[in-house]
């Protein structure tokens, strides 16, 4: 029967390379909840991060098809993925500044920890603030920022996937989260 | 405010459960299943490109797709309904029981397993015959314990009617879709005369055969449900069957002495 054993990230490129359909439901499975997380923070909505994860990966996938082996173990597959994805939030949000529709549904992400029915309720209030105060920032930064601290990429990955340089993504991210600092007050 | 990045990690939350498997359908990469009735209710079919490869009391969504995933490692996302290359044979199977050629994915289980499922697929609607008629049939005579394990474990029941066979003794055995009682039922709903097979089976009768004829048949073929009272022989084995000088039935294949 099918392989059910966990494959690390380190193992991932060598294993899409043998045998792609057998390791690539692995490579979704460990990347998706940073990648969803990171295009709703992105996009602004949850249809529109479903929709840009589905794509990024479909696109990731017809694109391992045509690689040779030995490009796709040299993969470095979390940015690989991301550079893809980030495109299509960055073609979402422009869209979406011409067509303004729905914003993001009031619900709270669900915490880690289970704390009382209050300060959840408290919790999922400010998380709606800081997700609209970030979505003010302007896209070098808003992205710099989300990958960085939503995502948890580190810079070197930040900035293959945006295609800045680093010393770029790292300045992106020092004005945003100022700028979201002060947006932060202003809103209060 | 200087806690910003924390409170922006805390924006960091679980994809939708579904999300996953959808990715996944759309490279082919998972499978789909279907709600359709059943003469047990609602069941969940799950196909592949090859066929039918799980069926299941339709219950919970989730736990069904979890099952699917621990057996096959493969996701499954829901279908409005089958392809239509599936849903005619599907039908038939489920709604009149007519299993044979139903295609099915028997490709994560063992020959020995395959071979008694597919055997077992070609039993007509509302027949039973014996675990050791299936040993014998699939070339193992002797590994009647080992057929109730592969049925046991049958993962396309109804499409695969594992229903239909039986203890030798008569009685139904176990049954895996629900309680055991489903064998009973499903035998019945498919016109098999229960009270009177047990009867039959109860009295020591194994074969019955038409001395107009000279053919003898396991008591639920079609051939043995047309022999008239009058001339109806009983037998409690096929030993006795042959030394009283009839041969065994074509259709339904008496296990020789």
């Amino acid at each position: 029967m099918a392989a059910r054993r966990r494959i690390s990230m380190a193992e991932l490129p060598a294993a899409l390379a043998a045998d792609r359909d057998a390791a690539f439901p692995h490579l979704v499975r460990a990347l998706i909840d940073g990648v969803y997380s990171g295009a709703l923070r992105l996009t602004g909505s949850r249809a529109d991060a479903e929709d840009v994860a589905q794509e990024a990966f479909l696109r990731a996938y017809r694109a391992l098809g045509t690689y040779e082996a030995a490009r796709i173990r040299e993969l470095r597959l979390r940015e690989w993925v991301w550079a893809i994805a980030a495109n299509l939030c960055r073609n979402r949000a422009r869209s979406a500044r011409r067509h303004p529709e729905e914003a993001l549904p009031a619900e709270a992400p669900v915490p880690d920890t289970a704390p009382g029915p209050e300060a959840e309720a408290v919790a999922a209030v400010e998380n709606q603030v800081l997700a609209e105060q970030l979505a003010r920032l302007p896209w070098a930064q808003r992205s710099a920022v989300v990958l960085r601290h939503v995502t948890g990429l580190p810079y070197a990955e930040i900035a293959a996937s945006l295609g800045r340089p680093v010393g770029t993504v790292k300045a992106d991210v020092h004005r945003g989260l100022q700028q979201l600092s002060t947006l932060l007050e202003e809103a209060r | 405010m200087s806690d910003i990045p924390a409170r922006l990690a805390a924006l960091r939350e679980a994809a939708p459960a579904h999300l996953v498997p959808e990715v996944l359908a759309r490279t082919g990469l998972a499978d789909h299943y279907a709600l359709l009735a059943s003469p047990l209710g609602p069941v969940f079919v799950a196909f592949t490109k090859r066929g039918v490869s799980l069926v299941d009391l339709a219950d919970d969504p989730s736990r069904f797709q979890a099952a699917y995933r621990d057996r096959f490692g493969r996701e499954v996302v829901p279908a409005e309904a089958l392809p239509t290359r599936l849903e005619a044979a599907v039908d038939r199977a489920l709604g009149a029981g007519r299993t044979r050629g139903v295609p099915v994915d028997l490709s994560g289980l063992s020959e020995f397993q395959a071979a008694v499922l597919h055997l077992a697929a070609e039993i007509p609607v509302g027949e039973v015959r014996p675990y050791g008629w299936v040993a014998r049939e699939i070339g193992r005579p002797g590994s009647d314990r080992a057929v109730g394990n592969a049925l046991a474990a049958n993962p396309v029941p109804l499409v695969v009617p594992c229903h239909r066979v039986v203890r030798a003794d008569g009685r139904f055995g176990r049954y895996s879709l629900g309680a055991d009682a489903n064998k009973r039922r499903l035998l019945e709903a498919e016109g098999l005369a229960v009270a009177d097979y047990e009867a039959l089976a109860a009295r020591g009768v194994r074969y019955l055969g038409s001395d107009s004829t000279g053919i003898y048949c396991h008591p639920t073929c079609r051939h043995a449900r047309q022999i008239t009272q009058a001339h109806r022989v009983e037998f409690p084995s096929s030993a006795e069957a042959a030394r009283a000088g009839y041969r065994p039935c074509r259709d339904c294949r008496p296990m020789a002495a």
